[in-house]
């Protein structure tokens, strides 16, 4: 007997059986693979979750809607890569919920910044960006220097994080666990029970925003400016490594 | 239905079902594009499998015959197309790369000096070296090495340098960073010697109209034990570059923005405030973000855009 395409078309059965065999065999194939692929994020030694107070200007950052001008997303592409540095890997936003990799460059990528600019330029630059760079487009961001933090439900946000997957520690074990992962000082300042102490005492430690009196939205959002991008030592691995994992 | 199968033409078949009892459905034949550009779809496909990875087996993938080949650590590696090892291939043996490649190597090998004396060198350390400037040091400095304002950022297309503009001092400064230090005064001086060493300061450039009273005062304590300014600024108040400390002789400023004040009232006051809450500027380092060639390109260019020694 002949086949013609009619027999699936009028035979709704039929037609709904093939649909779903042709969206399955498809669907299969680029799903299954990821659950035998074991290494689609690098591996890499550095990368951690934020301390209390980078993840506190993390959230300013989302707040200001940094990202509608930002991105954060390094692309292998020469051109980026002489302007920003190496391109970013997967491994660097595996503690970003949600990641803020975009593609909007009005301003440019700062998935590198960190380190770039001194404290103080951060500062002088958020709250008038045209004083040091005269042809500009960013918005001032002056009450970021005014507005005392508020840190008084860090403990929770810490918690939230947790909550889809980032290792801040509630019990003891996973606090064992943080120090083997990222030694001991790291562990510490992942302690949920300790979350106000220690982002009051890395402000104060490192005076973010010059005025070392005050713990200020601005020591935040220079905290976590200047940790983008430094995690990884890319000095460590040979040029070919991280090709391995596409 | 006769009707239209008339305005149709003859030769337009039906499925052959008629619902409702005049209601039936054409059946044309599907159009030639259409047609041909399906099966260049599975041809398209079919070659892609070939060339690129494609299909998952067990916990591996078809890897194509593309395969992409670069350096790694001395060796050759080969691996199956992918975007990371195009882009270090591009980085290796791409067209552009290759011909920059070729001046870096040119300009690594020479002398700061044969640098300088060759056009053609330094047609391309101006060209590279512009925009890795743009790229990291604008921002600070401004465009061209003039900062929009004075004070958090040493103008370097000036003839003043705090800590040498010599090519070696330049590169070191580049390479490893500055950080300039000097103390607050507010605490140990009272009003009135705040006020006298400021006269002091900007008499020696000529800068105000100072009442003399004031300046000897001034200058009793710069140079003595009180103030010990002259450890840093030198007796000469002219500065050292090892400390990095301002010339307070010239008419270039750095941290008091004395050009921008209007009245001697309120350069005093500028200067003054510079005495009275000390400095602390930083020059990040730049050996771990940018490669040995290009500081020494930056090197080159910011040696030229000022008065380099
Ligand atoms: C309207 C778009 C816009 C928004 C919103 C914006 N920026 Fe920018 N940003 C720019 C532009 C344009 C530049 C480049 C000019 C300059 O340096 O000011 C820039 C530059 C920067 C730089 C320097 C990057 C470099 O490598 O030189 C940093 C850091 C930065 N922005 C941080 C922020 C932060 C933090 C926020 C949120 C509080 C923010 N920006 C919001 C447009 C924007
Ligand atoms: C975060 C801001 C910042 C950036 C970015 C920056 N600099 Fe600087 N630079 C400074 C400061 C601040 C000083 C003055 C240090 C001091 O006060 O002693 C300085 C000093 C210098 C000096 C010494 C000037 C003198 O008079 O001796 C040179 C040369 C220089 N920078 C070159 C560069 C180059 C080249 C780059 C880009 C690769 C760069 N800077 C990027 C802040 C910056
Ligand atoms: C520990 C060394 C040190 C001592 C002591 C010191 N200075 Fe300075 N001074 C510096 C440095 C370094 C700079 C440049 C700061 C910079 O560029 O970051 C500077 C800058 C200045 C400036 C600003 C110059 C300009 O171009 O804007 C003035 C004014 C000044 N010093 C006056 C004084 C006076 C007056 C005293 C004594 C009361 C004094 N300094 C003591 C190191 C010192």
């Amino acid at each position: 007997m002949k086949f013609t395409h009619e027999k699936i078309e009028i035979n709704v059965g039929l037609m709904m059986f093939l649909t779903m065999l042709a969206i399955g065999i498809g669907g299969l194939v680029e799903i299954v693979p990821l659950f035998y692929i074991k290494d689609t994020i690098e591996k890499v030694e550095g990368v951690r979750p934020y301390t209390p107070l980078e993840q506190r200007g993390r959230d300013i950052y989302t707040r200001e809607g940094c990202y509608l001008c930002h991105s954060q997303m390094i692309r292998p592409f020469r051109d980026e890569a002489m302007r920003y540095g190496h391109y970013s890997l997967a491994a660097e936003s595996q503690y970003d919920h949600p990641f803020q990799w975009g593609s909007k460059r009005t301003g440019p990528d700062l998935a590198r910044v960190g380190g770039k600019y001194n404290n103080q330029w951060h500062v002088q630059h958020l709250i008038a960006p045209r004083s040091v760079v005269p042809e500009s487009i960013m918005p001032n961001y002056p009450w970021l220097l005014k507005n005392d933090l508020d840190y008084s439900d860090m403990a929770d946000r810490m918690r939230a994080l947790k909550a889809v997957g980032v290792p801040y520690s509630e019990t003891e074990a996973e606090y064992q666990a943080n120090v083997e992962q990222f030694g001991q000082e790291a562990a510490d300042k992942f302690n949920i029970h300790t979350a106000e102490e220690t982002l009051l005492a890395e402000a104060q430690a490192n005076d973010f925003d010059g005025d070392p009196t005050r713990v200020t939205e601005m020591d935040a959002l220079v905290a976590y400016l200047q940790v983008l991008g430094t995690m990884v030592d890319f000095s460590k691995y040979d040029e070919g490594y991280f090709a391995e994992f596409r | 239905m006769a009707d239209q199968q008339q305005t149709h033409g003859n030769a337009v078949q039906t499925t052959g079902h008629a619902w409702d009892g005049d209601l039936q459905e054409f059946n044309n034949p599907l159009p030639t594009w259409w047609l041909w550009t399906f099966y260049a779809t599975i041809v398209f496909a079919l070659v892609y499998w070939i060339l690129y990875p494609a299909w998952p087996i067990g916990n591996s993938f078809t890897k194509g015959i593309n395969t992409i080949t670069f350096e790694s650590n001395g060796e050759q590696v080969t691996t199956h197309w992918n975007t990371r090892s195009l882009f270090i291939k591009e980085m290796q043996s791409g067209e552009q790369a290759l011909k920059q490649q070729a001046y870096l190597q040119k300009v690594n090998d020479a002398s700061y000096e044969q640098i300088q004396n060759d056009p053609e060198m330094m047609g391309f350390v101006n060209a590279k070296a512009k925009s890795l400037f743009g790229d990291n040091c604008a921002a600070c400095h401004g465009i061209g090495g003039a900062p929009a304002m004075v004070g958090l950022f040493p103008n370097l297309s000036d003839d003043a340098w705090l800590w040498g503009g010599k090519v070696d001092q330049i590169e070191q400064t580049i390479a490893s960073g500055r950080h300039g230090f000097m103390p607050a005064f507010g605490a140990t001086f009272s009003d009135q010697q705040l006020d006298q060493v400021a006269n002091y300061v900007l008499s020696l450039s000529g800068a105000i109209a100072a009442d003399p009273a004031k300046v000897a005062a001034g200058q009793k304590i710069f140079q003595g034990e009180t103030g010990g300014c002259y450890y840093c600024h030198t007796k000469q108040a002219t500065g050292m570059a090892s400390v990095g400390s301002a010339n307070l002789t010239d008419a270039i400023w750095t941290v008091a923005d004395v050009p921008g004040a209007g009245s001697d009232e309120e350069k005093i006051a500028r200067v003054r405030s510079v005495i009275e809450k000390g400095v602390q500027r930083t020059m990040p380092a730049w050996k771990d973000r940018l490669s040995a060639a290009d500081i020494k390109l930056l090197t080159v260019y910011v040696h030229g855009l000022g008065g380099g020694q």
